[in-house]
């Protein structure tokens, strides 16, 4: 009881002047009458620590004391609100409790009912005077459900005249589309009365909502809505006020008046506007429509993007139009077309918002006075551009008339790369649109696989935007852009930077860039992606450190990339294109200077999205790739698997790659085993591999059983049986009969297991080697029988192996029998006959043991 | 359009698991996603809301593992400002975008822009589509105001206590999840508006 009374007293009554910001964490606590204010020394010394942390351990327990709140208090905490509720004035107290009330409902993923009394009180409040109540009841409502039989009325005629805060809980509580559909009805129809009409200010808020609704719901809007909305878009686009609104603004947005004089507004570069209303015009105050505009254009790209997606409800041609005479100035840029007052809505949009974005154009020239506006400037560029582009996709006579402009930005922002995002935008107008026009996008692909990677790999948004990009255009890119696959090095720095965010593009990119001219040295790059993020973090160091600088400790590396004789090394992995020779001769001296960078937190993040991108390389490889190619492949894994540059865990991990691929590729096609027979035999007759790559290891051994068969190709000799044999037997025989080194451990049970099983099956395609192999499992048998063995430490692995061996033993004593076991035909391998319990492997093999093991 | 905006921990909370966050406000725009999808139209309104705040608190994971990720690489511990220091805080601040994929969590691909100041996140998630260095510009903005308004930089819960000034921050830098494009003499006259919010 005491603990809810202090909960009830301390959460739901402290006054919220007590948390403010000069208030200590646990202040609910604290500062209420019924605790000690007094604190320790230590006590303040641990807040000021945490005061550095910003997230204190005030706001969690408010967070908790929220949660845990007693049902009883909850509902004692109701109808004091109801209360304060039915009073005239509503003050501090009153938002201070609603504010506490929002945080309980918000505090929690399950929704609570509020007493309908309490609910109705808060609704009401959505109209109050004041926008702190606005404000809050919207929130707590927003938070709780509408109480059933009581459903918010979508058709009420006053929506229109909704606070911004009202319609944003109607629209959050929409049940069905028909709810949106009458809410679009309902705010479409406020604008159609002139702006007089309605409140202005419900008109700001219309337009972001309408968008909202178009976002999710596009079918609510119906033909004769998109009319309307488009001829209400050019009218506040193309049409605002050119002078400047009432001076400084006294409140609201519009509540400004005219000023008698009236002063034209400025550019931002403070000249006169010589033209029509746009964005990018200042003045002292603003015009509602010259408010709207800012709204017009916000949502006109989306708009543009949309409407045609919209139902098709009733068309009424209708080119009525009025906002000619709305005192504006003739456009320069609009001049010549005039005679657009004669089109279609639509087409009518189009055309202004191809004038309003060509102003824009020319506007983004000017310098600006303040930095935001730059920022904006650029903004604005890219959305021009952006809706040039889309309107020339509804209209390809528009392009024509549109590239001469798009390339007269491209010229001038071209050799900047801090405009890098606006070029983007440019680049997919080229993209869609360069053919049409038949010109020349030479210079902008050289610009975007050229210089964007190679000086802007670390601008993380523009990665993200580029990626972004030409995963959008994968299939035009790929058929039309040759220089998007030769510059997958240059792509790649992105991955190599920034690998947490890249990956997830790069895992749907990779397989493009996959094709039988880039595979193997897309194989390589991909293995020496640690080296290049390595060799990306010394190439901005050394940048941004002067060479003389010897202070802070030195970094080898650093050195290094700095000196002449290593440069080729790291400009190769800089390169930019691919198809520009190979440094595998010096890699492991490129290993060597980079070992430092191992534990780069950078490197290590890149190294481990390395076995992802693998796992998509091998997979995307085998469908492009010929025999040939996935023969040299077979190579590089095997070349690379002791050429990886040692970051923790990497090259283990690596290993386990290749030896999935290397299974799968040999699976998929067996007689590759036979072609690269050569190199896997040396592979496997090198005893150190056994130790330092035992997974792969162990699966080329795998392949060679199992694959060097006749059965899989026909050119499989005895001879070459034979030498593979006894390649592995040499092998096993090593690693069987003496100690390891000292310091080096054991071999693994599982390569001296899958070393014997490759011997019984060469064996069993050529019975001349049975007595060889047999008389290997009768010393083993000896070997062990003392019980331990300095090759095996663990008694249950030595266990295994001789039963391992014994099995085998007795499979070729009867080598008919051997042979079926361990070289099934394929239609005895086949998954069917696995499934089928009458006649499964492990039934034959128990049939077949107690026929040779007669008991 | 945005989709919502948030704003989190980005730093280990001790009464949650490691990368867990808190989220010390959410706002999510426009009407629900599951009212207007063809799979969740039988959904309750109770479970909607269930989903909509799984949603967000997958969205916030992502985002501070993004913000732990990029300031690990960078090797850059985050910086530690005092009430007062806003600008520089804001400055100082890490940056950064993730993709989320279709389906994980909303229904469309989504960009979730983020600023990690200290220990907390401000997270935009946007269409991608969407003008993201406008996105990124009005982020920046809700940020400092934020910071401002709510004292954040220093030890209080206001952010808790007076999420009702991030609700009017909010209808007027991004109405209903509308990015708007807004020179510095717009820009003025909606922070004097926002200022004379704050002083109520």
């Amino acid at each position: 009881m005491y603990d809810s009374l202090f909960l009830y007293s301390s959460f739901l009554k402290a006054e919220l002047k007590s948390c403010s910001c000069d208030s200590s964490p646990g202040v609910f606590r604290v500062r209420t009458v019924y605790l000690p204010r007094c604190r320790n020394r230590q006590e303040k010394r641990r807040n000021a620590r945490l005061s550095l942390k910003m997230y204190s351990h005030g706001s969690e327990s408010l967070i908790k004391q929220a949660r845990d709140i007693h049902e009883s208090e909850l509902q004692k905490f109701f109808s004091r609100l109801v209360k304060l509720l039915q009073g005239k004035e509503l003050g501090h107290e009153t938002v201070d409790s609603l504010q506490r009330l929002l945080l309980i409902l918000s505090a929690t993923k399950y929704t609570k009912t509020l007493p309908p009394e309490l609910q109705r009180r808060l609704a009401s409040l959505l109209s109050s005077s004041a926008e702190q109540l606005q404000v809050l009841s919207s929130a707590v409502l927003r938070e709780t459900l509408p109480l059933s039989g009581q459903e918010v009325n979508y058709n009420q005629e006053n929506v229109v005249q909704l606070n911004s805060h009202a319609a944003s809980l109607l629209l959050s509580q929409a049940q069905s589309r028909a709810d949106l559909s009458s809410l679009c009805a309902q705010l479409l129809r406020g604008l159609e009365g002139r702006q007089s009409e309605g409140s202005a200010h419900s008109l700001t808020h219309t337009l972001p909502i309408l968008n909202s609704i178009l976002t999710h719901s596009p079918e609510s809007l119906t033909e004769d809505h998109v009319t309307l909305l488009s001829k209400k878009l050019v009218d506040w686009l193309r049409y605002a006020s050119i002078t400047q609104g009432g001076g400084a603004s006294s409140g609201g947005f519009f509540t400004g008046q005219r000023s008698r004089q009236p002063v034209p507004t400025a550019e931002l570069d403070g000249t006169v506007s010589g033209d029509f209303f746009t964005v990018l015009c200042v003045g002292q105050g603003f015009t509602d429509d010259q408010w709207m505009n800012v709204y017009s254009f916000s949502m006109l790209r989306h708009w543009l993007l949309t409407n045609h997606s919209v139902s098709n409800g009733n068309t009424t041609a209708d080119t009525d139009d009025r906002s000619e005479v709305d005192g504006s100035v003739v456009s320069m840029v609009s001049a010549t077309s005039s005679s657009s007052r004669l089109l279609p809505p639509r087409e009518r949009l189009r055309e202004k918002a191809f004038q309003y974005c060509q102003r824009l154009i020319e506007q983004s020239d000017r310098k600006a006075q303040k930095r935001i506006d730059t920022d904006l400037q650029k903004a604005c560029l890219v959305e021009a551009v952006c809706i040039l582009d889309r309107v020339c996709e509804e209209d390809t006579s528009l392009v024509f008339r549109t590239f001469p402009c798009i390339k007269a930005l491209f010229g001038r922002l071209s050799s900047d790369l801090s405009f890098a995002r606006v070029l983007l935008p440019i680049a997919q107008f080229y993209l869609h649109h360069g053919e049409t026009a038949a010109v020349d996008c030479e210079s902008v692909w050289n610009l975007v696989f050229g210089r964007f990677p190679a000086e802007l790999f670390n601008d993380l948004f523009l990665a993200h935007e580029l990626l972004r990009f030409l995963r959008l255009n994968l299939e035009s890119l790929q058929a039309r852009v040759p220089q998007y696959t030769r510059s997958f090095p240059n792509l790649l720095k992105f991955l190599a930077w920034d690998s947490p965010s890249a990956v997830d593009d790069f895992v749907d990119l990779l397989p493009s860039l996959v094709t039988t001219g880039t595979a193997v040295e897309l194989l390589h790059t991909l293995l020496d992606l640690p080296c290049l993020s390595a060799t990306l973090v010394l190439q901005l160091r050394s940048a941004c450190q002067p060479i003389s600088d010897t202070g802070g400790r030195a970094l080898l590396s650093l050195d290094a990339f700095r000196s002449t004789s290593y440069r080729g090394l790291f400009l190769f992995l800089l390169r930019g294109e691919a198809g520009s020779g190979d440094t595998i001769d010096r890699l492991s001296t490129l290993h060597k200077l980079l070992a430092e960078a191992a534990d780069w937190p950078r490197v290590v993040q890149c190294s481990q999205t390395v076995p992802v991108l693998l796992h998509i390389f091998f997979n995307t490889v085998v469908t492009v790739a010929n025999d040939k190619l996935l023969a040299h492949l077979i190579l590089v894994m095997l070349e690379r698997s002791s050429l990886l540059l040692n970051v923790p865990k990497y090259i283990k991990e690596i290993h386990r790659v290749f030896s999935c691929h290397l299974l799968r590729l040999c699976k998929l096609h067996p007689s590759l085993v036979v072609d690269q027979s050569h190199e896997l035999l040396e592979f496997a007759g090198a005893t150190a591999n056994v130790y330092s790559k035992e997974d792969i290891y162990t699966h080329v051994v795998w392949v060679l059983g199992e694959y060097l068969s006749v059965s899989c190709d026909s050119r499989c000799s005895v001879r070459l049986i034979t030498s593979c044999f006894e390649t592995l037997e040499a092998v096993l025989f090593e690693i069987t009969s003496s100690a390891p080194t000292p310091g080096a451990v054991c071999p693994a049970p599982r390569v001296i297991t899958t070393l014997m099983s490759a011997l019984a099956k060469l064996a069993s395609r050529s019975h001349d080697l049975i007595p060889r192999v047999s008389l290997f499992f009768s010393k083993l048998r000896t070997v062990t029988r003392g019980g331990s063995v300095p090759w095996c430490n663990n008694e249950e692995d030595l266990v295994a192996i001789v039963t391992r061996g014994e099995e085998l033993w007795s499979l070729l004593k009867a080598p008919g029998v051997a042979q079926s076991v361990l070289t099934p035909p394929t239609h005895i391998a086949s998954p069917q006959w696995h499934q089928d319990t009458n006649v499964a492997m492990p039934l034959r093999l128990r049939a077949l043991t107690s026929l040779t093991h007669p008991q | 359009m945005v989709r919502c905006f948030l704003i989190h921990t980005v730093c280990p909370v001790s009464a949650l698991g490691p990368g867990d966050s808190r989220v010390l406000y959410s706002r999510v725009f426009g009407p629900d996603e599951g009212v207007v999808s063809e799979q969740n139209r039988e959904v309750s309104p109770e479970r909607r809301r269930v989903l909509q705040r799984e949603k967000v608190s997958v969205v916030v994971r992502q985002v501070h593992s993004s913000v732990s990720l990029s300031r690990e690489a960078s090797g850059r511990p985050p910086g530690e400002t005092v009430p007062g220091e806003e600008a520089l805080a804001l400055q100082e601040a890490d940056s950064g975008v993730v993709r989320l994929r279709a389906g994980d969590p909303f229904h469309e691909e989504m960009s979730a822009l983020w600023l990690g100041v200290q220990s907390l996140g401000f997270t935009l998630v946007c269409e991608p589509h969407e003008n993201l260095l406008l996105a990124e510009g009005t982020l920046r903005t809700l940020t400092r105001h934020c910071l401002e308004h709510l004292h954040m930089l220093g030890q209080g819960s206001e952010v808790l206590l007076r999420s009702n000034r991030v609700d009017a921050l909010l209808s007027r830098l991004l109405p209903h999840g509308q990015l708007l494009f807004l020179n510095h003499r717009f820009a003025q006259s909606l922070e004097k508006e926002v200022v004379a919010y704050m002083a109520k």
